[in-house]
Order: C-alpha cells, then structure tokens, then sequence
C-alpha cells in the first residue's frame, strides 16, 4: 500500500516536472533572442537524420500489412480491396505511430542524455550564471523543431508505405498494379491524412518535452544520465500510444 | 553603483536552507565589502556550493535575506534576476564549459546572447582580451575535450569575465590540480581581481591557495560562519575547530562533534 502510494506520488511529481517544462516552453517562445541557427540544427537533426530509419520502418511495415492482408482477404476473394487497407492504415495510424517510436528512441533519448550530461557537468548552471535561461535555450528549440518536422517526416512515411505495400502485392502476390493504386487512393479522404500528421505534430511534442524534460531534470552523475535516457524513451513511448488512443478518439 | 559607502557589496542575514531533512545553511550572516576578495573555507559537504549559489540566486533560501548592492534578491522576478545576474562571473569547479563549442564560442557566449546585439569583431576582440587575462592566447578554435584540468578552469574563468561582472565567484578553483598549477591558478586569480578590480568570492578547501588569494578568510561551518578575518588574524584564531582545520589533523572537535547544531 504504502509502495503504491510512494508511486503514485514519483508519477504524478514527474507529470508534474513535464507540465512544468511545457509550460516554460510556452512562456519563453516568444522572448528574443529567437535562436534560428539551433532551431534548424535540431530540425535537421531529427528531420533529416531520421528519414533512413523512419522510412525504412514505413517501407516494411507496408510490405508487412499488404502480405498479411493479401492472405486473409483472399480467403473471401476480395483482395483488389489489399491497396484500400494498406494505405488507410498507413496514413491514419501506423505511419504515425511507429515513425514517433522511432523518432522517441532516436530523438527523444538523444535530449535526455545531451541535457543530462549538461546538467551534471554543471552546463545548466552556468547557463543560467551567464544570465541565459537554460530552457529558452536548450529546450525551445528542440520542442518545436520535433513538433514542425515531424508531421513532414511523417508525410514522406505515409508515401513510403504505401509504396512498400505496392511493391510486395505487384511484386510478391501478383495484383494488378492499376487497379491496386486506383483502389488505394478510392477510398482515402483528406481527413484520413491531415489527422495522421496532426498526431504526428503532438507526438512530436510529447517526445521532445518528455526527453527535455528527464534530461532537465537529471541527478547523480552518470548513472542518473543513463536513468534519463532510458526514461526519456520508455516514458515518451508510452506516451505516444496513450496519446495515440485518446486523439483517434477524439478525430474519427 | 554605490550609493552608500558603508553599505557592505553583498550581505546576507539569516540565511536558513535545507533539503529535505538535512540543514545545510542555518542561519548564516556574512558581510563582503565591494573590492574584497573574499574565501570561504570549510569541509566537503560543509555547504560553500550552497552558499555561491544563494549569493547568486540560483537557490533562494527558506529563510533570511540576500541583499547585492541593497537589493533583495527576493523581490526579483525571474526575468530580473537573470539581468541581475549579468553583474556576477561565476567559475565552476571542472569549468563546467559548453563542450559542444569551441573555447572561443564559449567565451563569446553570453556576449552573443546579449541583446542589444554585440558586432562579432567585436566578440572576437572582446575573446582575444578575456584569453590573454588568464594567459591562454590563441586557444579559441580549440573544443573544451581538448583542454587539461587547469586550462579548463582558465577558459572558464575567461568566460565568467567576458560581460565585465562587479562580482566574481570561484567555486573550488583549484581543486583536483597539480601544486604547480594551483600556483598558476592563483596568480590569474590575484591578476585578475586587481585588473578588474571587482569583488571575488572564493569556495575552498585548499589552505595554500586561500592565503594565497584572499584578502579576508571566512570559515564555514555547520551551516555558518565560524569566523571572517584578515588572513594574519584568521591564522592566530583560538578556535579548536578552526585549529583542527589549519592543521589539516583527523582528530578533532570538527570530527568529534554531533552532526546536529552543537549546544554550547
């Protein structure tokens, strides 16, 4: 009992500490000096760097749906319909999410442990001793370049996904490639889109300010930078497919 | 800046801070007059780190006041208490330097960050000046991983003095440096609060380098000050604690003595 209270109680001191986070974030946005130079270095960090493995996550994962997909339906003969699925898929859910997994196992921890190392090493104080607010500086900028970049990453996804479900069903299970893209794009609407890159927007967010966040936060030396990282990935992971439920919810 | 002259630069007033349940600073009173070289001595975990960090405001106390140039720090909203903090240099203890710049980046820090904007020759001069004040000409393309223990320190030191600050802090300067190189190190320090002619505040447990530098010697203890004088005096004190810790002995009243505050 009282195990489960101390745990409740770490739980909700963490949320807490995130919320504070965000909300400083919100707060110094706006403020000069505006960082251009670290809001692009971020972006390109975790925009372009990320592009092999997210799209190679969306290429498999396509392939992957469009042989399962193909199996099944065929059992009722209706696998013209393989292309339909394959892409709604993509772009409403799985594009998404598993690209914000990749992004908080790659981007995420690499705040936590940047942040944490800066925190034991005493960078974060001496930020502050050079009357620069550790959180305009550091965190602003990796927010939202995580934020604006992924909703692009996650579009490319969405092509690439589709794509990879096209080659293994034209390739692999033999369909008609005409009839599989006209049937992939039949039934897509806009809406199925925009929302896949609105989550991808708020995971964004919800990776980067976890990590910031674990790092910011950080103590004892290594091992605590260690704790961070690991932190930053399993929290904003969790966070991720928490978030994902509740904004499927609520758009669909 | 100074309106009154017998007001001291820095004063602090019952100054009470713990963590948790462990009292670090507990009720502590110091006065440091402007263009006073000032060093703190005391044990590890006596709370000397604390203490900078409350002249400084990065941590407020639970009690007590801490008054720079008459202003509360207190009072101060947390914008203002960054532009207060442009009137301090503070060093940390391994340099705590950006290891993601160059030496010169971090030098040129917080002038790049100072608003109105600073023409970048005039950071780049501004860099060469703050090098060559602690004897490191011609560093500024190097990165932080490159540099020793001592020449860290320096550069950091560079860095605490590029915006020009009234008030200098060195937290443990020379700790974990070679005999040769606390010398050195003390030698920039002398050099550099005579040039600058600011207020400098040291945090030490090295006996040689406290004497070396300081123009008044104050010894922490037990979450206070156990005693502030001249460097003549402070040697001649009666005080077994005080003994204990000059004469570097493991058996002592600073050993013996209760954790809790000590009834007389």
């Amino acid at each position: 009992m009282a195990g489960m209270l101390r745990s409740v109680e770490s739980f909700l001191e963490e949320l807490g500490r995130t919320a504070q986070i965000f909300f400083r974030v919100l707060r110094w946005t706006l403020r000069p000096p505006y960082d251009w130079e670290q809001l692009l270095t971020q972006m390109v960090r975790v925009g372009v760097q990320s592009l092999p493995v997210v799209l190679l996550t969306a290429f498999f994962t396509g392939g992957v749906m469009a042989l399962q997909i193909f199996t099944v339906l065929a059992r009722f003969g209706a696998e013209n319909y393989v292309g339909s699925i394959v892409g709604l898929a993509m772009v409403r859910e799985l594009a998404a999410v598993l690209g914000a997994l990749m992004i908080a196992g790659r981007c995420g921890s690499a705040m936590g442990a940047e942040i944490g190392a800066m925190r034991v090493t005493q960078q974060i104080d001496a930020l502050e001793v050079l009357a620069t607010d550790p959180v305009h500086y550091l965190v602003v900028p990796r927010v939202w370049a995580t934020t604006l970049v992924l909703p692009l990453l996650i579009a490319l996804a969405d092509a690439v996904g589709i794509f990879g479900g096209y080659v293994v069903s034209v390739m692999v299970m033999g369909a008609n490639p005409s009839t599989y893209l006209d049937l992939t794009f039949r039934f897509m609407e806009l809406n199925d889109i925009t929302s896949g890159l609105v989550k991808a927007a708020v995971f964004g967010l919800l990776i980067s300010t976890i990590g910031c966040a674990k790092g910011f936060y950080t103590d004892r030396g290594a091992e605590g930078v260690g704790r961070s990282t690991t932190a930053a990935v399993v929290t904003g992971s969790i966070a991720v497919l928490i978030f994902n439920f509740f904004l499927t919810k609520l758009m669909f | 800046m100074t309106n009154n002259p017998n007001r001291p630069k820095i004063r602090l007033r019952g100054v009470y801070k713990s963590f948790g349940t462990k009292t670090v600073l507990d009720g502590l009173d110091l006065d440091i007059e402007e263009g006073e070289s000032l060093v703190v001595l005391g044990g590890s975990g006596s709370g000397k780190s604390v203490l900078l960090k409350h002249i400084i405001g990065l941590l407020q106390p639970d009690q007590g006041t801490v008054e720079v140039d008459g202003v509360d720090l207190s009072t101060l909203g947390s914008r203002e208490l960054i532009d207060f903090r442009r009137r301090f240099g503070m060093s940390f203890q391994e340099g705590a330097l950006f290891d993601s710049m160059t030496v010169g980046q971090n030098i040129g820090f917080p002038l790049q960050r100072s608003r109105p904007r600073v023409g970048a020759a005039k950071i780049e001069a501004r860099v060469r000046e703050c090098l060559e004040l602690v004897g490191l000409e011609g560093i500024d393309d190097r990165m932080p991983s490159e540099l020793s223990g001592g020449m860290r320190r320096r550069v950091g030191f560079a860095r605490a003095i590029a915006m020009e600050p009234e008030i200098l802090l060195f937290d443990e300067p020379t700790t974990g440096l070679d005999p040769v190189m606390t010398a050195v190190i003390d030698e920039v320090i002398n050099s550099l609060n005579r040039r600058l002619g600011s207020t400098a505040i040291t945090i030490t447990h090295d006996l040689t380098s406290a004497f070396r530098i300081a123009d008044r010697v104050a010894m922490l203890y037990q979450g206070k000050i156990l005693a502030a004088e001249d460097p003549e005096a402070f040697r001649q004190l009666e005080d077994p604690r005080i003994r204990q810790f000059l004469a570097g002995r493991a058996e002592g009243p600073l050993t013996t003595e209760p954790p809790a505050p000590a009834t007389p």
